[in-house]
């Protein structure tokens, strides 16, 4: 039987119904395809503005052309096409349209501070385990010295041990002046707090129980140090020349744990939400957090490089230091840029659309 | 096809759509995605860690040649030495800068862009998506590379120093335990999310690119001589009957067109072969593209017309 030809008409020849569709439309979506991987290389300015503004109409366009393609059409090649094309023309259509700078603008504005005041009760909790930390330092230091070597790493034991003499202690606080090397020192000493910070956000992720301990272990060594200080008399001079860069600094370290403890709190305790997803939630907000507490380093390791070093006496290191604390108190809790109105608009944005 | 063979192919079909995920856009559009595989994953990470490394290398020589050339200047001059050892101090800054920005800002940079992908999920074809289907916002990109400082760094900087003073104790132990529950994490989650991507509510996905393909119903007229010889408006070479159409489904027919497209001679005289047994005409030789050309336009002519009327066949068995 095989060769059995029968003559049928041209016009059913043609073409089929779904091939006819596919060549009126052919036009819309190669046009779509050309905008989409214009953007997708980086080249928006070559667009012209009429492509620009097509995007969001063609791609209407290409999603319904898929819809009718899939309940009258068999031709999985071009199925394939409009689904890959409509997924990439979805991703430039709902992705992120704000550019770096308007983004860094918005968290400046009031998006970071409105970070901060959300995980209010991290930060008042990882506050209580930096406080306690201190006070065990301390305590342990005080009744057996013997501690102080196991608490404090031997890059800050090299003179600062106990039995030291006044002298000696008070070298290390005001012996720097007019040394010169002191900006690659600021280099240096921000990406060393930053990688710290950063890992003290991260490890929140084993439900924050890690976070907590490096907090604990941090401010251990800060409370020992005290102790020592206050022994030879030294206490307001040891804390002058800390919180010029302090303030700034335990404050950003603060604020990396209390983002990893909000993170480990909403994985331990979702509430009625699925735990994938309130992590997911914490994590948004949380890296806001972060990146602002990045910013606080680099402001903390220039303080700790210049002022630090360059100002030698007590009273100014702790002006600078209390002035620091108030600036980032007021900016955090106390200024709300364009009110509530903001407030609500960025927090609309931290949710998924 | 023998029954073992088109089990296989059913199979093959369902284990790939264990990766396989529904996005329904705004205009309630159902998308599929498919999950990147672990294996492109890694690549993509592997090809990005030699950029980084490339890079920071590079950049280093850079600064090392510079400050080679700074330290003759300031042996040289007499009067200049505290401006070139300024010199050198701004050059510390520099590199300290920079390796942190590479360590840290590589990701972030490229996944914010619009292709959502580093340089080495380009080249493997992935890119990053948000799970819930809406915007890939950059706090997610940030959260999710945050993680990537714990997951790979710290153990691989921490194993690392391990090795060169010798002594691999207990420590390095915890750090390789610490290094396999991360990287091993795709592989506990139907997801395939890293410990990133839970944070940051991300997932990788295949970013596909297709070209659209010529129909093969359409265009026979661009197909070369042997239809140039025929006219395009003459009636098709082969017709068949209803019963001859009415033996195979849409899954027959997403082959059929496959295997025309790929257009390898041995497999259209298979499945000229295949179909000449199946609807019972003699098998015939040297006309097997057209004759499957054909057969493929008229039965998708069938299968959709029966669309159109609510009535669907998924494959030759329904």
């Amino acid at each position: 039987m095989i060769g059995q030809i029968a003559p049928v008409s041209s016009i059913e020849r043609a073409a089929l119904r779904s091939d006819r569709f596919r060549l009126e439309r052919e036009a819309d979506w190669q046009r779509l395809e050309a905008i989409v991987t214009q953007i997708e290389k980086g080249r928006l300015r070559k667009l012209s503005d009429d492509d620009v503004q097509a995007l969001p109409v063609l791609y209407r366009t290409v999603a319904s052309s898929l819809s009718i393609a899939r309940e009258t059409s068999l031709d999985a090649a071009t199925l394939a096409y409009l689904e890959s094309l409509a997924q990439r023309a979805w991703f430039l259509v709902y992705g992120p349209r704000v550019t770096l700078w308007a983004w860094l603008r918005r968290f400046l504005g009031g998006g970071w501070s409105e970070a901060v005041r959300q995980i209010g009760l991290d930060v008042l909790i990882a506050l209580a385990v930096m406080v306690a930390g201190a006070v065990v330092g301390w305590l342990l230091v005080a009744s057996d010295a013997e501690w102080y070597h196991a608490l404090v790493p031997g890059q800050f034991a090299d003179a600062r041990v106990p039995g030291a003499s006044r002298e000696v202690l008070q070298g290390t606080l005001f012996g720097n002046e007019g040394k010169t090397g002191l900006s690659a020192f600021a280099a240096y000493l921000f990406s060393n707090n930053a990688q710290v910070s950063i890992m003290a956000f991260a490890l929140g992720f084993a439900f924050g129980l890690p976070t907590l301990m490096l907090l604990v272990q941090n401010t251990a060594i800060l409370g020992a140090m005290l102790w020592l200080y206050h022994g030879q008399g030294l206490t307001l001079d040891f804390i002058g020349w800390l919180a010029v860069h302090g303030t700034t600094e335990l404050f950003a370290i603060l604020l990396a744990g209390a983002a990893g403890l909000h993170i480990g709190r909403s994985m331990a305790f979702p509430g009625d939400r699925p735990v994938v997803q309130a992590a997911a939630e914490a994590g948004r907000r949380a890296a806001l957090v972060m990146t602002g507490v990045v910013l606080m380093l680099v402001v903390a390791a220039v303080l700790e490089a210049f002022p630090r070093q360059l100002v030698g006496s007590t009273g100014g290191r702790l002006t600078i230091g209390l002035f620091m604390l108030v600036l980032w108190l007021t900016y955090f809790y106390a200024l709300r840029p364009g009110g509530r109105a903001s407030a609500s608009a960025h927090a609309s944005a931290l949710r998924a659309p | 096809m023998n029954t073992a063979a088109a089990g296989a192919v059913r199979l093959g079909r369902m284990t790939r759509s264990d990766r396989e995920r529904i996005m329904i856009t705004p205009e309630g559009i159902a998308l599929p995605l498919t999950l990147a595989s672990r294996g492109s994953r890694l690549g993509a990470l592997v090809l990005d860690l030699m950029f980084i490394v490339l890079v920071m290398f590079g950049t280093t020589m850079v600064l090392i040649s510079i400050a080679g050339g700074t330290a003759v200047f300031a042996a040289a001059g007499d009067g200049s030495g505290g401006n070139a050892m300024h010199a050198l101090e701004f050059l510390a800054v520099v590199w300290i800068a920079a390796m942190f920005l590479f360590r840290n800002a590589y990701f972030l940079l490229f996944e914010l862009g619009p292709r959502g992908a580093t340089p080495g999920k380009r080249i493997t074809g992935i890119r990053i998506a948000a799970r819930d289907g809406g915007r890939l916002s950059a706090e997610m990109v940030i959260a999710r590379n945050l993680l990537r400082d714990i997951e790979l760094f710290l153990p691989l900087v921490f194993l690392a120093s391990a090795g060169d003073g010798g002594d691999m104790g207990i420590a390095s132990l915890a750090a390789f335990a610490w290094f396999l529950i991360f990287a091993l994490f795709p592989f506990f989650n139907k997801d395939r999310m890293r410990a990133g991507d839970l944070i940051a509510g991300t997932w990788v996905v295949e970013a596909p690119k297709r070209k659209l393909e010529a129909a093969m119903s359409a265009g026979t007229s661009a197909r070369g001589a042997a239809s140039a010889a025929r006219p395009e408006a003459a009636a098709p070479a082969y017709r068949f009957g209803e019963a001859e159409l009415s033996v195979y489904g849409e899954y027959e027919l997403q082959t059929l067109e496959r295997v025309l497209r790929e257009n390898r001679p041995e497999s259209l005289r298979q499945v000229y072969e295949a179909i000449c047994r199946k609807i019972g005409w003699q098998v015939g030789s040297g006309d097997e593209r057209l004759f499957l050309e054909c057969y493929y336009t008229q039965l998708r002519a069938r299968l959709e017309a029966g669309m159109r009327m609510g009535r669907r066949k998924a494959d030759k068995f329904a």
